[in-house]
C-alpha cells in the first residue's frame, strides 16, 4: 500500500516538477520599476506650436522609404477624414506619423496633434510579446524584430495608443509597422528623426529625455496662461520617450487621459505572481487530496491495481 | 447508422469477434461493414451531407486565406487586431474544454470511479477543444509557420501569451497521453496502455496546473489592454480568475451537451453502462456546475465592488451586462438548480445549454463587443464567420468519427473481461 501512494505521488511530484522547470522566468519582476534608460533620448512635442502642414509626415514617408499616399502631403483634406463613423485618422503600415486637426469648445482656432510611436519607457507592445521581438535600446528607441514575430498581434491589443500596424495583405511576411524613432538611419548615431528634422515650425525638441521634460515644465511655467499645467507622457503608462505640452485639455486633442500612471504590465503583475505558486503548491495539494480522498479504497481503476502490485521495485 | 443493426452487425466493442476472430484493421475502421456498406449508410446521413455543403464552401476560402493573406478574409483591422479566429475560436473553445482536468480530477485524483462512464467523454472533448483552438490559431497567425518560435527559437517569458502558449502546447500532450488509452485499447496495443495508465494521477496533476494557469491566463491576456476593454468586463486584479473559475461550468456543461446529443444520435454506440448511468451523471456534473456558476456570479459582483464600478449598470453598456448575467448566469442557476432539486435530466440539459452559450457571450464581449467601447464597434468581416463555421464543423466531424470508434461512449470488452 504504502509503496503505491508514494509512487503516485512521486508520479505527481515529478509532473508537477517539469511544470515548475517549464515555468517561464519572470523578466517582469526584475524589472519592477524601470523608468526607462537614464541617457534615453526623447522628444518634446509642444502642440501650441503645430500649424498641421504635414511636412513631418513627408519627412517620414521619405527616410522609412514607405509607399507615395493615395493624397499628397500638402491635401489639407485629410484633416476632414473620418473612420468608422467617428474616427480620426491613425497610424498605418503605410503610415507611421501623422497629424490630425482637433476643434476646440473655447477657440476658434483649432489644435493640431501629430500622431506616432511614444516609445514608453516599458512599452506594452515588448512586455506582451511571446517571442520577445521588441526592444527598448539604450538610446529611447522602442524597436521591432521582424525576423522572430509570429504574427499573433498581441502588441496592437496592449498599445494603449493604438500605435502598431499590420501588413495582412502581405502573403508570406506579413510583419508589423510602427515608428521606430528612425533608430537604424539616425538615433543611433546620435542624429534627430527625419520628423523633428524636418519640422518648420520647432514643434518637436530633441534630446535626452530628462532633460526635455525640465525644459517642458519650465515652458509651462513661464507661461501659464498658454499652457495647460500637464505633461502628456510624463507618467502615463509609466512615462513616454515622447510627450507633449498643449494650450487645451489634452482630451479635447484626443488624448486618453484616463490611461493609467503606471506601465501596463503593472495591471498583468498580480496573475504572474499567481503562477509560480499554482506550480509549487497544486502537486502536492492535489496529491494529498487524492491521498485524502482515496484512503482505504481502491487507487486507480480496478485492472490498474493488478499493475500496482506487481510493479513493487 | 442506427441501421447496423439491419445489416446484422454488432458493433466493434471487444478485442475479439463473436465468434473468436480478430478485428482487422480495415473492419475497425468501417466498422464492421463492407466498404460498400459503409459508403452506403454514409451517403444517406444528412448531417453528411450538411458537412458536405460547409466544406464545399468552407475549405476552399480557407485555402484562398493562405494564397492571398490574412487581409483577403478579415477586415485588416489595426483596431481590432484580434477577430472571429481568436474571439470565438481560442477564446471560447478552451473553456468549452476544461472538461477533461474536471473529469479527470474527479475520478483519478478524488477516485469517484463512478464517474468514470463519462471521463474519457470529458477527455476527449477537452482534447479536441484545444486542438481545434490550435487550428484556429493557425489561421489566424500572420505566420503560423513559425509557432514553434516561443518555444525553441526566441523567448518572450515576461509576456502571458508565452505562458499561453507553452501550457497549451504541454496540456495537449497531456491530453493525447490521456487519451491515447482509449486508442491503444481499439488498436490493441496493451503494454502502451498499461505504461499510460501508470501514469495516470501525474498526468491528472499535471493537468490541474496547466489548466489553472492557462484559463487563467487567458483572461490575463485582456490586462494588457485596460481601457480598451469595457471596465464591467474588465477586472486587474480578479480576471484570471474570473475566466478560470467560469471555465469549470463551462466545461462540465459542454459535456453536458455532448452527451444529450450522443444519446439521441448515436446510442448505437453508447454501452448499457453509459445509457444507464447518464442521467444520474447529468444531475452531477449539473451540481458541479451550479456550485461553479455560483462561485462565478459572486465574483463578478466582487469584482466590479473591488474597482466601484457600479456606475456603469446605468448605462447601455450596463444594460447589455445584465442581459449576459441575467440571462446566461442567473436563469441558467436557476433552472440547474430546480433541475437538480426534482431530478429533472431534460431541465438540467437546458440548463446546461444556456451555460454553454453564455461562456460564448462572456468570451465574445471581452474579446470583441466590448473591446475597444469607446472608439467604435467592428462587425466581422462575412468570410471570418465561414471560415470559423468551416473549422467548427471539421470539428464536429472529427469529434463523431472518434466517438463512432473509440472506446469512449462504451467500455472496451477485453479489458471488462479480465
Amino acid at each position: 500500500m504504502s509503496k503505491i501512494t508514494r509512487r503516485k505521488f512521486l508520479a505527481a511530484s515529478a509532473a508537477g516538477g517539469t511544470a515548475i522547470m517549464m515555468a517561464p522566468t519572470k523578466k517582469a519582476f526584475a524589472a519592477g520599476s524601470f523608468e526607462g534608460f537614464p541617457d534615453g533620448m526623447g522628444v518634446l512635442v509642444d502642440l501650441t506650436r503645430c500649424v498641421g502642414c504635414r511636412t513631418c509626415e513627408a519627412a517620414c514617408n521619405k527616410e522609412q522609404k514607405l509607399p507615395e499616399p493615395a493624397l499628397p502631403f500638402d491635401d489639407y483634406s485629410v484633416f476632414d477624414e473620418i473612420h468608422h463613423g467617428n474616427q480620426k485618422r491613425r497610424t498605418t503600415d503605410k503610415a507611421y506619423t501623422i497629424v490630425n486637426r482637433y476643434d476646440l469648445k473655447d477657440s476658434d482656432e483649432p489644435l493640431y496633434r501629430k500622431i506616432q510611436c511614444n516609445h514608453c519607457n516599458e512599452p506594452a507592445c515588448l512586455t506582451s510579446c511571446f517571442v520577445n521581438a521588441y526592444t527598448k535600446t539604450p538610446e529611447g528607441a522602442v524597436i521591432y524584430n521582424s525576423h522572430v514575430c509570429v504574427g499573433c498581434r498581441n502588441c496592437m491589443i496592449a498599445c494603449p495608443f493604438h500605435i502598431p500596424a499590420y501588413t495582412y495583405h502581405s502573403v508570406l511576411n506579413p510583419v508589423i509597422k510602427k515608428c521606430i524613432f528612425c533608430y537604424d538611419t539616425r538615433l543611433k548615431e546620435g542624429r534627430p528623426p527625419a520628423c523633428v528634422e524636418s519640422c518648420p515650425q520647432q514643434v518637436m525638441t530633441f534630446g535626452k529625455r530628462k532633460d526635455l521634460m525640465v525644459i517642458a515644465h519650465e515652458r509651462i511655467k513661464k507661461n501659464p496662461d498658454k499652457y495647460i499645467d500637464h505633461v502628456y507622457g510624463e507618467k502615463e503608462v509609466g512615462g513616454t520617450g515622447w510627450f507633449y505640452i498643449s494650450s487645451a485639455p489634452f482630451e479635447e486633442a484626443g488624448f486618453d487621459v484616463h490611461l493609467p500612471k503606471k506601465p501596463i504590465i503593472d495591471n498583468v503583475k498580480d496573475f504572474l505572481a499567481i503562477v509560480p505558486v499554482v506550480l509549487t503548491v497544486w502537486p502536492a495539494l492535489f496529491t494529498g487530496f487524492h491521498l485524502l480522498a482515496t484512503k482505504g479504497k481502491s487507487h486507480g481503476h480496478g485492472d490498474d491495481h493488478s499493475h500496482d502490485e506487481q510493479e513493487g521495485h | 447508422m442506427k441501421k447496423l443493426e439491419t445489416f446484422g452487425i454488432k458493433p466493434h466493442d471487444a478485442s475479439l469477434k463473436a465468434d473468436g476472430e480478430k478485428w482487422s484493421i480495415m473492419e475497425k475502421l468501417l466498422l464492421g461493414l463492407t466498404l460498400d456498406q459503409y459508403i452506403g449508410q454514409a451517403i444517406r446521413n444528412k448531417l453528411n451531407w450538411f458537412f458536405a455543403i460547409i466544406f464545399a464552401i468552407g475549405i476552399p476560402v480557407i485555402i484562398y486565406r493562405f494564397i492571398f493573406s490574412l487581409g483577403a478574409v478579415t477586415h485588416a483591422s489595426y483596431d481590432y487586431p484580434w477577430g472571429l479566429f481568436l474571439g470565438f475560436g481560442l477564446f471560447c473553445m478552451v473553456p468549452l474544454s476544461a472538461s477533461g482536468f474536471m473529469l479527470g480530477t474527479t475520478v483519478e485524483v478524488f477516485g469517484r470511479h463512478d464517474f468514470e462512464p463519462i471521463e474519457r467523454l470529458a477527455l476527449l472533448n477537452g482534447l479536441l477543444g484545444y486542438f481545434f483552438a490550435v487550428v484556429y490559431l493557425l489561421v489566424d497567425l500572420g505566420q503560423p509557420w513559425r509557432l514553434s518560435y516561443p518555444m525553441v527559437y526566441s523567448f518572450g517569458p515576461a509576456a502571458v501569451l508565452f505562458l499561453v502558449g507553452w501550457h497549451v502546447a504541454t496540456y495537449l500532450s497531456v491530453q493525447v497521453a490521456e487519451v491515447s488509452t482509449a486508442f491503444f485499447e481499439w488498436i490493441g496495443f496493451q503494454r502502451g496502455y498499461d505504461f499510460i495508465r501508470k501514469g495516470t494521477i501525474g498526468l491528472t496533476v499535471a493537468g490541474i496546473i496547466l489548466s489553472t494557469l492557462h484559463q487563467g491566463a487567458l483572461g490575463a491576456l485582456f490586462l494588457y489592454a485596460p481601457g480598451k476593454v469595457h471596465p464591467l468586463w474588465y477586472s486587474a486584479p480578479f480576471q484570471w480568475i474570473l475566466f478560470f473559475i467560469s471555465s469549470i461550468p463551462a466545461g462540465l456543461c459542454m459535456v453536458i451537451c455532448v452527451s444529450t446529443i450522443v444519446i439521441h444520435t448515436m446510442k448505437w454506440r453508447c454501452d448499457k453502462r453509459f445509457i444507464d448511468n447518464l442521467d444520474w451523471i447529468t444531475i452531477a456534473l449539473a451540481k458541479g456546475s451550479a456550485m461553479g456558476l455560483i462561485t462565478y456570479l459572486i465574483m463578478k459582483f466582487i469584482a466590479i465592488a473591488h474597482d466601484n464600478e457600479w456606475a456603469y449598470f446605468f448605462t447601455g453598456w450596463g444594460a447589455w451586462w445584465w442581459f449576459e448575467i441575467l440571462g446566461f448566469v442567473i436563469l441558467p442557476l436557476v433552472i440547474l438548480s430546480y433541475g437538480i432539486h426534482n431530478k429533472l435530466v431534460g431541465l438540467c440539459r437546458i440548463g446546461a445549454f444556456l451555460t454553454v452559450l453564455g461562456i460564448l457571450l462572456n468570451r465574445l464581449n471581452t474579446a470583441l463587443i466590448t473591446f475597444n467601447w469607446q472608439l467604435y464597434q467592428e462587425i466581422p468581416h462575412y468570410l471570418e464567420f465561414v471560415i470559423a463555421i468551416t473549422i467548427f464543423a471539421i470539428y464536429v466531424a472529427t469529434y463523431r468519427f472518434i466517438l463512432a470508434r473509440l472506446p469512449i461512449l462504451y467500455k472496451f470488452r477485453s479489458q471488462a473481461e479480465e
